[in-house]
Formats: structure tokens, sequence, C-alpha cells
């Protein structure tokens, strides 16, 4: 049996800001840059969250849909950019707020946008191996961040916040996961030095040559070792840097908007970074049906495109999907907030004593 | 120093785990060694209970002078929350407008940041709590 998906639960903040509301402060037209980017809005982590409790969260939904003892999963890996810590796992506080210690192994992933989708990848491996290697029933791919642009950075219009966990297994799995295939290249187009604050980009670098170039061909990959053709696909997902570069790679590719609605999530809460495409991936789940084929592939800065081609098999009817909330249960909840309580939220004022 | 004390507290803080007595299934929150109903006769009796997380509002403050380390989530609501499976327990309500929150609400636990020792001491996690359904204020 092809291990896959066994469960996934999602997370996002409650707290929302609009384009309109960051533009008025810096002087810019945050209606027109709003539609430029396709963003309508993003979340906004509160003052008391961070990578950590929304990959917990997310992980403890993902258990509510499913009887999995959760000491049985015996791999935690955690995919961000915002860990709280630069040394200390968030994988190991996860692990201890779901009960999976302390028989497991786990570990942080970093890869701009695309660290929770290596995870899955590095889950997949260890669920394939052999038992007298290292026993895996389970493992936990989670990606998480509560990503930050500078202020009047452009990056503030998107970076937003949010969690996904993909419980990777062997039975009872709802999404087969039967290729995958990575495009890697030592591009520069978006990174931050070890402490700094905030990230910088290559303005419009950050398009042709690493976004559209990585995952083009990471997608082509997938169907040329698959045999299959965009026609082939009921959905397809792309990483959402902005609500615009998906719609676009996907027409480039050949993919309806139909096929790529129920996973574009971008639009209506700004860019979940490591999130991002795994959190349309869940949208998708929401929806899918038995034998549905889809086509995933998330992108990294840095760069380099994970693909994934995901077939839902039938146990996704008796799959307790509304044991926890859908990602557009999530996505329609939403407190509106402006851009000073934005600012004491992401900490970007200096407190006394600090 | 701190680190050691809320690593001790870390399974209570983290999933609300407490103690259920197999004498007279009463639960407990936080975890004890001796039933308060059943006294000595619990003695080695108390197992560890998981709380689910479940619970209402039995009573409710408004904090508008907070502490300097919560000043950013200023107003904020303090509650007793009595569990669904038993005893009760002081929480922070998270997410919500305070105006909005009132006695015998459903609400469910939340995993947060609780404090932190600075800004290169270690960051604190554990329970608050969250209304039920309830989405934009």
């Amino acid at each position: 049996m092809k291990a896959g998906i066994v469960s996934y639960g999602i997370y996002i903040p409650r707290y929302r800001i609009t384009p309109a509301s960051i533009g008025a402060v810096w002087g810019q037209d945050g209606n027109s840059m709003g539609k430029a980017l396709g963003i309508e809005s993003k979340s906004v982590p509160a003052p008391d969250e961070d990578a950590a409790t929304i990959a917990v969260e997310s992980a403890r939904r993902m258990l509510r849909r499913v009887r999995v003892d959760p000491s049985r999963i015996g791999a935690i890996f955690v995919g961000s950019e915002s860990h709280p810590y630069a040394v200390k796992p968030t994988a190991t506080i996860v692990g201890e707020a779901i009960g999976a210690t302390p028989v497991m192994t786990a570990a942080d992933f970093e890869f701009a946008c695309k660290a929770g989708t290596a995870a899955i990848q590095a889950c997949l491996g260890l669920v394939h191996m052999d038992d007298n290697v290292m026993p895996m029933d389970y493992a936990l791919a989670i990606g998480s961040d509560t990503s930050q642009g500078a202020p009047g950075n452009a990056l503030e219009y998107s970076a937003s916040a949010g969690g996904v966990s993909f419980l990777i297994g062997k039975d009872d799995v709802i999404a087969k996961i039967d290729h995958s295939i990575s495009i890697t290249t030592d591009t520069p187009d978006f990174w931050r030095r070890e402490g700094m604050k905030y990230p910088s980009h290559a303005e419009r670098f950050t398009g042709v040559p690493a976004y559209f170039k990585h995952v083009e061909m990471c997608a082509s990959k997938v169907m040329e070792n698959m045999g299959t053709k965009p026609g082939d696909y009921d959905y397809a997902v792309f990483h959402q840097p902005n609500g615009k570069f998906p719609v676009n790679v996907a027409r480039k590719l050949g993919f309806t908007s139909e096929k790529i609605a129920p996973g574009l999530w971008t639009p209506r809460i700004g860019n979940t970074y490591s999130a991002s495409m795994m959190m349309g991936l869940a949208g998708i789940l929401d929806v899918a049906k038995p034998n549905d084929l889809i086509l995933g592939v998330s992108y990294g800065s840095g760069a380099g495109s994970d693909g994934f081609h995901i077939e839902i098999t039938d146990a996704i009817e008796d799959f307790n999907r509304s044991a926890s909330p859908l990602v557009a249960d999530e996505a329609g909840l939403g407190m509106d907030i402006d851009y000073a309580t934005y600012l004491k939220f992401r900490k970007k004022i200096k407190m006394e004593g600090e | 120093m701190a680190v050691a004390r809320y690593w001790r507290q870390q399974e209570q803080r983290y999933s609300l785990a407490g103690s259920k007595c197999a004498i007279c299934n009463g639960s407990f929150f936080p975890k004890r060694t001796i039933c308060p109903t059943c006294h000595r006769r619990s003695i080695g009796k108390m197992e560890k209970f998981l709380f689910s997380g479940k619970g209402k509002v039995v009573t409710y403050t408004i904090v508008h002078d907070p502490i300097i380390s919560y000043a950013d989530q200023s107003p904020y609501v303090l509650a007793v929350i009595a569990l669904e499976e038993g005893d009760l327990v002081l929480g922070q309500i998270v997410d919500c407008d305070p105006r909005i929150v009132d006695i015998d609400l459903d609400v469910e636990m939340v995993f947060r940041r609780l404090s932190a020792e600075g800004a290169s001491g270690t960051i604190q996690y554990g329970f608050k709590f969250r209304l039920m359904d309830v989405g934009s204020s």
C-alpha cells in the first residue's frame, strides 16, 4: 500500500487586516495594491500566538478527525521560517502538546515557503522505510508560520499566519501520494540573514526566474513522470505568495480556474508561507471525492519546488471531516483590526523595559 | 529561574492534565495525589486524566490594568471555567471583544503563549480559552 495523507488539520488566526488599512499609513493606494496582488485581507496572529501555537492547534485538529493514538506518531517535522526559537525545536513542543512524546524523532525544517512540503516528503520516506530499520506507523508534517514583512514593504500586504498538519501513514489513507519530485537551485530571490527581523527580496526577480521557473518545471516533471496532462487532474494547487502568481502559473500550465478555485486561499487570508500550498491542498481535501486526482506544487525561495501527484481514496467517504473546521470555515471567520492594532499585535512597538 | 518550575507543569499547562479518582470517578485539576472526597482510600488510586478542554464560563472579569507583559492584550478577559468533565479552572478568554463574554457561554481550550523570560529566555506555553461558535465581533 502506498503511503499518503491519513488526516489533516488547519488553523488560521482570527484577526484580519485589509490592504486599504495598510496602504493608508504608508501613503499608498492600498486598494489598488490589494487588487494588484490579488489580496482582499490577510490573517494576523494574536499577540500570544506564534508558529508553535499554530502548529499545535493544527495538529490537535488533525487528530480529532481520526482514531489514532498519538503515541504511534514516530516523527514530527515542523516547517517554518518563523520558529519561535533559533535553537530549540518547535517540533518538540508539538510532540509534547499532542502526547506523541517520548518515542519519536523530531526536527524543524526551514526552506522559506516550502519547508512544510519538504517535511511531507521526509515523512513519506520514513513511513515507507523497512520497519526493522526504523518502525514508523505515522509521521506528522506541519507547515506553520507567522511571517513578517518590513513595515511599508510590499511584503506587508501579503505576509500572514496559519498552519496545516498532515498525518502521513499507510493505513486508512484518504489521499495517496503516488509520486513526488522536487526542483532545487541556488536562486537568491528572497532571504533573511541570521539575526535580522525582516526578510529581503529581489523585487521583480521573485517572479519569472524564481517562482514561475521552479513551479512550472516541477509541475511538468510530475506530469512527465506520471504520464499525465493537466486535463487528467480534478484539482491543482500551487504555492500562493499572492493571489496572482498561482492563477497565472495555472493558466500557463493549462489548468482551468475551476480546478484551482477550491485550493486558492491567499486572496482571503494572505500568504501563510510554509502553510500556503498545504492550506490550498487542505481546502481541496475538504471537498474532494474518491478517485479525484490532485496536482500540488509548492515553492520556497532560495529556491525550490516540491511536486505531488495525489489520488483520493474511498477512505475519504468515512473520514470525519466535520470533527474539525474546514478551510472555508476558518477563512470566513475574521475580526478586522486597524494598522495601529496590527503594529501592537506584531510587536513592532517598543515597550517599557525592552 | 522559572525554567524547571514551568517544565514540571508542562503536561498540566499544555494538555489540561489532571487526576481522576478511581473510586468516586471525580476529576480534578490540577493533579491531586489524594481525592478530597475519598481521602486516604484514594491513595494510589488517582489516575492521570486529560480534560477535553470544553467548558462553560462560570464568572469572569475584564482586566483593564494589565501587567506590562500583557499590555498588548489589554483589555483581556480572565474567567473561571467549569470544565465539561468536572472541576473549575482559571483561564484567559482570547480572540474576542471582551464585551461579548457572558456567563454560561461555551468555551474550548486553545494553546497559546503564556509568558516569556525576556527576549532571550524560555517561552512558556499553555492553555487559554476561546468562545465557541463566535466568529466576528
